[in-house]
C-alpha cells in the first residue's frame, strides 16, 4: 500500500480557455475546463466521463501536456509538468502517452505496422539488438503476429488498428496512458475484446490509466474511481461503486437513469430522475451552479453561489448545494 | 399483443447487393420478417450487418451501386385487406407512399434537415406535397402544432428558425415532427439517437414513447444499442452479417437467448448497473460480405461450429411461436 500515499498523476486547479476570436478583439472565452482537480494513485485508472463538450477530452490533454494551461497545476511524480523542460520533459512524454478514439485517422496509411510501432524507438535512440523481434514481441502483447508486420494501417478492421495504436505505446514502457474514447468507435463485440486487453496489460506492467468515455458501462467495467463532469468542473469524484451504487449529484443521478440498460425488466421498471434541456453553451456558463438551469431540486442559492467541491464521505466528493459539509 | 395476427409490413426472402469495384457486396441475404399493427419491431446487430440497408429496402431506397435483386415488401394498407408489394411499385406510387405512410427519422438530424430553409417551411413543404394543406402559409400554422405536440420549446419561435439555430435535440425533434406531419402508419427510425447524448437521447426515446401511444403507430427501430432495444422494443430481431440470426419477444430474447451470437453479443455489452469482472469479446471480427462465409455466416467466431456450420445454411427454426432462430444446434 505503500504506492497509495503519493498519487502518481495530481491535477490542481486546472483551468482552460479558449479564446472566441471576433473581427477586432476577443470575443469570450470557451470555458473548457473551469478548475477541475484529482488525482490519480499507480495501477488504477480514473475514469472521466461527461456528456460531450463538457471538456473530458480537453482534460485529457492537459494532464499529458499536449495543450497549455491557462491556469493551474498537474503534477507527475510530484513535478509540474508545465515547468518541465530538456531532458525531463523528453523523460515524462516517454512515460505518458495516449491512444485516440479514431484508429482510422490515429495511423499513418503510408508506413508499415513495423515503421509504425518502431517509429517512438528511433525518435528515443533506444538501443534495441533485433528491432523486428522486438516490434513482433509487442505485436503478440496486443493479440497480433508476425504476419501482420509488413502490413499497411487500411488492411486492418478497427479493431486491430485500435491494436496497433496500443503495441506503438507499449513500446515505450509509459507508465501513465490516457485513454480518450478508445472503443467508441468500435462495435461491441470488438469493444469487450480491446477492454480486456487494456486490463490485462494494466494488470501486467502496473499501468495507470486515465479512462475518458461517455459510455457509462464501459467505465464502470474499466475505473477504480470516477469523475463526473459537467461544463468544464468536476461535479462529482469517488470510488467507481460507490458513485455507481450512490450518486449524489443530481446531474449523476440524471446521467446514470438516461442510460437505457440492457435488460428489459429492469430498464422498464426503474424510477428515473428526468432533467429538461441540454447542456448550454461554455461561452457563458450559467451563473452559480452550472447545473441549475437543468436541476430538478434548484434553490435559491443555486443560481448565485457556485457550490464548493466536498468531501461529502470518505473519498466521495461532490459539488452541490444540496450536501452541505458534515 | 391483441394486434397479433394484423401484419402492417411483411418482407419475403429479401435480396440486396452492392456491386462495387472490390466486388459484389451481398449485403442482405433472404431476410424474412413480419411486423404487426401497432407494434416496436426493432432489428438489432453492429456495423454492417444490414439492418440500415434493409429499412431503406422496405421503400426501395436502395441506390446504386446498390440493387434489390429479389423479394417482396408486403404493406397492408387496411388491415385485413390485400397487400400491395411495395417492390413492385412505380417511383411515382411509391413517392406518395413515403413520407406519408411510411415516414423515416435517420441518424443525423442536421443531414436530414435542409440549412436553406426554416424549420417551419420544411414541416410545411412535407404536408404540402402529400395533399394535406393546400398553401405553405397554412402549414406554418399546422407546423407550430406539430412542434408543440413533439415537445420543442417555444415553438412560436422556433417554426421561424434555421436549422443552425437548433441544438442537435431540437433537430431531432423537428425531424420527428416532420415524420409524423402526415399522420404516418409506420415510422421508421434509424438509429434516431446515436448522434445524441445521453441525457438528450433519454428525452428524445421518452417522446417516441409518447407519441406512438397517442397517435397508435407502428415503429421499426434500428439501433446497434442493446440498452435502446431493452427499453424500447415489442419484438426484436438480431441481425448478423446480412442475414436474421434470431428473432424473439424481447423479455424471451433477454431471458433465453438461443443462438450463440445472441447470446455473446449479450454477454459482451457492458453493464452500467452491474459489476462485472470479466466480459467476454467474441473472438474474431465480422466477415467481409464480398467473400462471406459459407454455411452459418457466424461459424468462423462461433464456438460451438460444427462441420454442418460451415458448408450448409442453417434453416429458420421456430422453437417458439414468438422465437425463431437460424441455427444448427436447435434442429
Amino acid at each position: 500500500m505503500k504506492c497509495m500515499s503519493t498519487p502518481l498523476v495530481k491535477v490542481v486547479d486546472l483551468k482552460k480557455y479558449f479564446p472566441v476570436k471576433g473581427i477586432f478583439f476577443t470575443k469570450g472565452y470557451v470555458k473548457a475546463v473551469d478548475g477541475v482537480n484529482f488525482e490519480i494513485y499507480k495501477g488504477k485508472t480514473l475514469g472521466l466521463v461527461g456528456e460531450s463538450g463538457c471538456g473530458k477530452t480537453t482534460v485529457g490533454k492537459l494532464v499529458l501536456r499536449l495543450l497549455k494551461p491557462t491556469s493551474g497545476k498537474a503534477l507527475f511524480e510530484g513535478k509540474d509538468i508545465f515547468k518541465l523542460r530538456g531532458k525531463e520533459l523528453k523523460e515524462f512524454r516517454k512515460k505518458a502517452q495516449m491512444v485516440f478514439q479514431d484508429p482510422y485517422s490515429s495511423l499513418n496509411p503510408r508506413m508499415t505496422i513495423f515503421d509504425t510501432i518502431y517509429e517512438p524507438i528511433k525518435i528515443y535512440k533506444i538501443k534495441v539488438s533485433d528491432p523486428e523481434k522486438f516490434v513482433v514481441e509487442l505485436l503478440y502483447r496486443v493479440g497480433l503476429n508476425e504476419s501482420h508486420l509488413y502490413r499497411y494501417p487500411h488492411e486492418f478492421s478497427g479493431g486491430q488498428r485500435q491494436r496497433i495504436a496500443i503495441a506503438r505505446i507499449l513500446a515505450l514502457n509509459p507508465e501513465f496512458i490516457v485513454l480518450d474514447e478508445p472503443t467508441s468507435a468500435l462495435d461491441v463485440s470488438v469493444q469487450a475484446q480491446i477492454l480486456n486487453l487494456l486490463k490485462d496489460l494494466q494488470k501486467k506492467m502496473d499501468l495507470t490509466y486515465l479512462f475518458i468515455s461517455h459510455d457509462l458501462g464501459v467505465v464502470r467495467y474499466m475505473s477504480d474511481y470516477i469523475a463526473v463532469m459537467y461544463l468544464g468542473q468536476i461535479v462529482e469524484y469517488g470510488p467507481a461503486e460507490e458513485v455507481f451504487e450512490k450518486p449524489l449529484h443530481p446531474y449523476t443521478k440524471a446521467l446514470f437513469s438516461a442510460i437505457p440498460i440492457p435488460d428489459p425488466e429492469i430498464t422498464r421498471k426503474r424510477e428515473k430522475l428526468r432533467v429538461p434541456g441540454e447542456p448550454p453553451s461554455p461561452i457563458n456558463p450559467p451563473s452559480g451552479c452550472r447545473f441549475h438551469p437543468r436541476c430538478p431540486f434548484r434553490q435559491e442559492i443555486c443560481n448565485r453561489e457556485e457550490p464548493e467541491f466536498i468531501e461529502y464521505e470518505k473519498g466521495h466528493y461532490v459539488k452541490c448545494h444540496l450536501y452541505s459539509r458534515k | 399483443m391483441k394486434s397479433e395476427h394484423l401484419p402492417i409490413i411483411e418482407v419475403k426472402d429479401l435480396y440486396v447487393n452492392f456491386y462495387t469495384y472490390a466486388g459484389v457486396v451481398k449485403a442482405i441475404d433472404g431476410v424474412s420478417f413480419t411486423i404487426y399493427r401497432g407494434e416496436t419491431y426493432c432489428l438489432v446487430g453492429e456495423t454492417g450487418c444490414g439492418k440500415s440497408v434493409t429499412a431503406k429496402s422496405l421503400t426501395k431506397l436502395i441506390r446504386p451501386p446498390g440493387r434489390i435483386e429479389k423479394g417482396q415488401v408486403l404493406y397492408y394498407r387496411e388491415p385485413g385487406k390485400e397487400p400491395i408489394d411495395l417492390l413492385g411499385l412505380s417511383e411515382e406510387e411509391l413517392r406518395r407512399i413515403r413520407g406519408a405512410e411510411i415516414s423515416y427519422i435517420f441518424q443525423d438530424p442536421s443531414a436530414s434537415l435542409d440549412p436553406l430553409y426554416n424549420i417551419g417551411y420544411q414541416i410545411s413543404e412535407t404536408m404540402y406535397d402529400h395533399g394535406l394543406i393546400s398553401s405553405i402559409k397554412e402549414g406554418f400554422l399546422k407546423a407550430v402544432d406539430i412542434l408543440k405536440s413533439v415537445l420543442m420549446p417555444d415553438p412560436e419561435t422556433r417554426v421561424k428558425n434555421y436549422p443552425h439555430e437548433l441544438s442537435g435535440g431540437m433537430k431531432q425533434r423537428a425531424v420527428i415532427g416532420i415524420s409524423l406531419s402526415n399522420n404516418p402508419r409506420l415510422v421508421i427510425a434509424d438509429e434516431p439517437t446515436t448522434a445524441l447524448d445521453a441525457t438528450v437521447q433519454d428525452q428524445i426515446m421518452d417522446l417516441l414513447k409518447k407519441l406512438k401511444k397517442e397517435k397508435n403507430l407502428t415503429v421499426l427501430l434500428i439501433t446497434h444499442n442493446m440498452g435502446l432495444v431493452a427499453d424500447m422494443c415489442d419484438r426484436v430481431a438480431v441481425m448478423y452479417a446480412g442475414r436474421i440470426v434470431e428473432e424473439a419477444d424481447i423479455y424471451e430474447l433477454f431471458k433465453n437467448p438461443l443462438h450463440p451470437y445472441t447470446k455473446a453479443l449479450l454477454k459482451a455489452v457492458p453493464n452500467p448497473v452491474k459489476k462485472i469482472d470479466k466480459l467476454e469479446s467474441i473472438p474474431g471480427t465480422v466477415p467481409n460480405l464480398i467473400y462471406p462465409p459459407p454455411g452459418c455466416r457466424f461459424h468462423p467466431r462461433c464456438q460451438y461450429a460444427m462441420e454442418k456450420c460451415k458448408s450448409e445454411r442453417p434453416p429458420e427454426i421456430w422453437v417458439s411461436s414468438t422465437h425463431r432462430v437460424s441455427c444448427w444446434l436447435y434442429s
